[in-house]
């Protein structure tokens, strides 16, 4: 019963969306204010059914109810409640079902979040946004529907993949979507802003929030994914230029170009059709993601949901949404009143850097997921592209785009002075000197690359660091104002110093990772012991266990430093009865400089075991780094400036940015 | 007019890739691995991995039952199905190997390190992979004697599988 309420709620959610797609957007258009009003009762009706359809299938879930095929497919009942109820999104309907979810219950939140908004922009942004609901309802409904019956019932479902059976579930997938859909909010404000042929700094203002929301939780997914791999996997590694990574990469650094560029329509009132063109972008890369990974079209060891004609219809949606968006670009955005020109050393200068040394990136990254697939159209050639090309044009725009990360925040508004803010910077360089210097002494010539990794860390740190310093006054004035100062800077400007130290830290622990790892690859018996970068791993034992549902092989194993023991590491290998495959557990010791890193593989029948061990120095700070980006993302996002809107539009944007202005 | 056609570039750009994608699913859609399956072996060359040794071709795989099993000395999961390889050939069915985008001093290291189950290795710098339909390495075929493959596994073979279900399937096509 519950279930085909959950069926109807759907068919309902869709309902609404058509109405709400369709309504507003004629109320906001012949200014009839009953139809504008439409759009946000319409978006939390829309919202209610869909999170009803939502629960329904957790419910269907945690009663593991087989009838539905959906749940018969993806989980069983032997398993714990975390995997029956995560077990929702592990398979493409359950995903693409929370994928809807979020995109209402973004919504939703402009719908109460939005009240300050003026009614004729929130009518067409909630009416965009139920057009995109519209066309992933329909492909819901029509191709991939979780609420389908099986008969007959199955006694038991076949079970949730080993791989997938871990936390990880219960976070990557949930915040990569907020990260994606996030982005459709930027993209509805991009279009209403292109209907209303209409601009300005509040506009930019309304944006960023959600843009910044999105980016946090985009973040968060992205860098806890590499986590989940990295710990369950069992390669070592934790980040392989994979095409769903770098899916989920590209509107990521676009997503950071539109932050950026959002920041010089607030302030400067340039950068207006850019800004709108990121806006589309980054949600037509989420889309585009969605699409590689759901169609099949790219060979990818995520690739979970290989039916092509999920393909077409996804790509019918991208032709629509993103042909449609950028179609209303080239009619629409020419009109837009164009700002000044600016300086090109300057804060918005530096900015503009920023964008486009990111769009570059995201390009390099889209030509060389692309690459593969365009050849095999345009000739029938087949080829991969692997790291080395990332290595190649990647890292190239990296560097600079990281360098310049240093002096940008240092330049004043309009016309900067890059000598005197280099001479401000007098510090970073000492660090930055300091950083490869120390490197090659302890490590070699060899270090060449990571002493010039380091370096660049060390001066992105130490210049975020400086800006910091300057702003508090830090050297120069006493505690007590110094404390005051910090009380009162801005929590925008705290998100930039956070999120921008938090790179240099990802900085150090991917040039540690990528020039110091060190691995052996063996046969072991019990009783074995293997050194490994200065430390001594003892292979004790191995044991079998036995759960509810699998039988697994751990060993036991002693990590020493010298003569002092200092963990025990317990890998394993679990087999599943109710599943194919198995699972592999790593152990891993951090001391959060370097990560010792074991796993245990096949017995070799003679009494050994195929034992790898790693030692991945630094590896802990690209989580820790990215933990920090995440996080100065919601502490700028807490910036009052966020919360108080500007009601009447001109005036009040106009006094804020005098504010704005005065306080800095 | 110039700048008016500034605007027009992106929807321009995004149609090519539409179509690039559209096209695209219709040539990738034919070679799923299920495709594969019962479909005689793709035809290919492959030059040896080991200087003066024979390389590896369609023709070798006429005439007896036999596995074709893709690896890389870079693939940390290869390594693992490497005691339940050696077992097999020892059993005598030859297995045949593709060693997949690898450098050759490194890939000749790492059998004489594990082991050698191999009949013949030809070295693959990609391309006869992917006619195989292969999505990652280690991949496992089995192809009868007519050369037409039967099975496909994906990721490392345990034990388990070899002796639940590569040797049953071998012995019944051997018949």
């Amino acid at each position: 019963m519950f279930d085909e309420a959950g069926h109807f709620a759907l068919i309902l959610a869709l309902c609404v969306a058509a109405l709400q797609a369709v309504v507003p957007l004629i109320g906001a258009a012949r200014r009839d204010a009953v139809m504008t009003a439409w759009a946000r009762p319409a978006a939390l009706m829309q919202f209610a059914f869909v999170a009803f359809a939502f629960v329904a299938l957790m419910h269907a879930y945690a009663v593991s109810d087989f009838s539905l095929a959906n749940v018969a497919d993806n989980s069983n009942s032997l398993k714990p409640l975390l995997y029956k109820l995560t077990g929702v999104w592990s398979n493409h309907p359950g995903s693409m079902l929370l994928w809807v979810f979020i995109l209402a219950l973004f919504g939703a939140a402009v719908a109460i979040f939005g009240r300050n908004l003026p009614p004729a922009l929130r009518a067409r942004v909630l009416s965009v946004q139920a057009m995109i609901g519209v066309g992933f309802l329909v492909f819901i409904l029509l191709t991939s529907n979780p609420f389908l019956r099986l008969s007959p019932v199955p006694a038991d479902g076949a079970g949730l993949n080993p791989l997938l059976q871990d936390r990880g579930l219960a976070f990557h997938p949930p915040m990569l979507y907020l990260g994606y859909v996030g982005f459709s909010i930027a993209f509805c404000f991009a279009i209403a802003a292109l209907i209303e042929g209409r601009v300005d700094p509040a506009w930019a203002r309304w944006v960023r929030p959600w843009t910044l929301a999105a980016w946090c939780a985009l973040t968060a997914g992205i860098a806890g994914g590499s986590w989940w791999s990295y710990y369950t996997l069992g390669w070592g590694g934790w980040w392989y230029w994979d095409p769903v990574e770098n899916a989920s990469f590209m509107p990521w650094l676009i997503g950071t170009a539109l932050l950026h560029s959002a920041i010089v329509v607030e302030k400067r009132e340039a950068l207006k059709t850019w800004t709108i063109l990121l806006a589309i972008l980054t949600f037509s890369l989420s889309l585009i993601g969605t699409f590689l990974v759901r169609s099949g079209i790219l060979t990818s060891v995520h690739a979970f949901a290989v039916d092509p004609r999920r393909g077409v219809f996804i790509l019918l949606l991208i032709c629509l949404y993103t042909g449609g968006a950028l179609a209303l670009f080239a009619w629409r955005a020419p009109q837009l009143q164009g700002g000044g020109l600016f300086a090109p050393i300057s804060r918005e200068g530096g900015l503009l850097l920023n964008n486009l040394l990111l769009t570059t990136a995201a390009a390099t990254v889209l030509i060389g997921t692309l690459y593969p697939l365009f050849l095999d159209v345009l000739t029938g050639q087949r080829v991969s592209v692997g790291p080395p090309f990332y290595e190649m044009t990647f890292v190239p725009i990296m560097v600079p785009l990281l360098a310049a990360m240093g002096v940008g925040p240092m330049l004043a508004w309009k016309r900067a002075d890059l000598v005197a803010a280099l001479v401000r910077l007098k510090w970073a360089f000492v660090a930055t000197l300091a950083a490869a210097v120390v490197t090659l002494a302890a490590e070699g010539v060899r270090s060449v690359y990571a002493a010039c990794g380091l370096a660049l860390a060390a001066w992105l740190f130490a210049a975020t660091a400086s800006e910091l310093a300057e702003r508090l006054h830090l050297f120069g004035e006493k505690p007590s104002v110094v404390m005051r100062r910090a009380l009162h800077m801005p929590r925008a400007a705290w998100g930039m110093t956070l999120a921008h130290a938090g790179m240099a830290i990802v900085l150090v622990g991917i040039t540690g990772s990528n020039a110091w790892s060190e691995h052996k690859f063996l046969t072991g018996r019990p009783g074995q012991s293997v050194d490994i970068a200065g430390y001594r791993v003892a292979f004790n034992s191995v044991k079998t266990i036995r759960g509810p549902d699998w039988t697994e092989t751990r060993a036991d194993m002693r990590l020493f430093d010298g003569s002092r023991e200092i963990a025990a590491l317990h890998p394993f290998r679990r087999f599943y009865t109710s599943e194919d495959g198995d699972q592999t557990g790593v152990a891993i010791h951090t001391d959060l400089l370097a990560d010792v890193y074991a796993v245990i593989g096949a017995p070799d029948g003679k009494g050994g075991y195929v034992l790898r061990l790693y030692y991945n120095p630094l590896v802990p700070w690209i989580w820790l780094g990215a933990a920090a980006m995440a996080l100065g993302g919601l502490v700028s996002l807490s910036d009052r400036r966020h919360r108080v809107g500007a009601p009447a539009r001109r005036a009040r944007a106009a006094a804020a940015a005098a504010q704005v202005q005065a306080a800095e | 007019m110039l700048h008016r056609w500034l605007f027009v570039l992106p929807v321009a750009l995004f149609a090519l890739l539409i179509v690039g994608f559209y096209v695209g699913l219709e040539v990738h859609s034919d070679v799923l691995p299920s495709a594969l399956i019962d479909k005689p072996a793709p035809e290919f060359s492959l030059p040896p991995l080991i200087k003066g040794q024979p390389g590896f071709s369609t023709g070798d795989l006429k005439g007896h039952v036999s596995l074709v099993n893709s690896f890389a000395s870079w693939c940390a999961p290869c390594r693992d199905e490497v005691p339940a390889l050696v077992a097999l050939a020892r059993s005598g069915v030859p297995i045949y190997g593709i060693d997949y985008k690898d450098t050759p001093d490194a890939a000749r290291a790492w059998i004489t390190a594990l082991g050698d189950p191999y009949t013949r290795i030809g070295a693959d710098s990609g391309g006869v992979a992917i006619d195989w339909g292969m999505y990652g390495v280690p991949e496992t075929f089995l192809v009868d004697r007519t050369g037409r493959i039967r099975y496909k596994h994906v990721g490392p073979l345990s034990e388990a599988d070899v002796a639940r279900t590569i040797l049953p399937l071998v012995a019944r096509l051997e018949q």
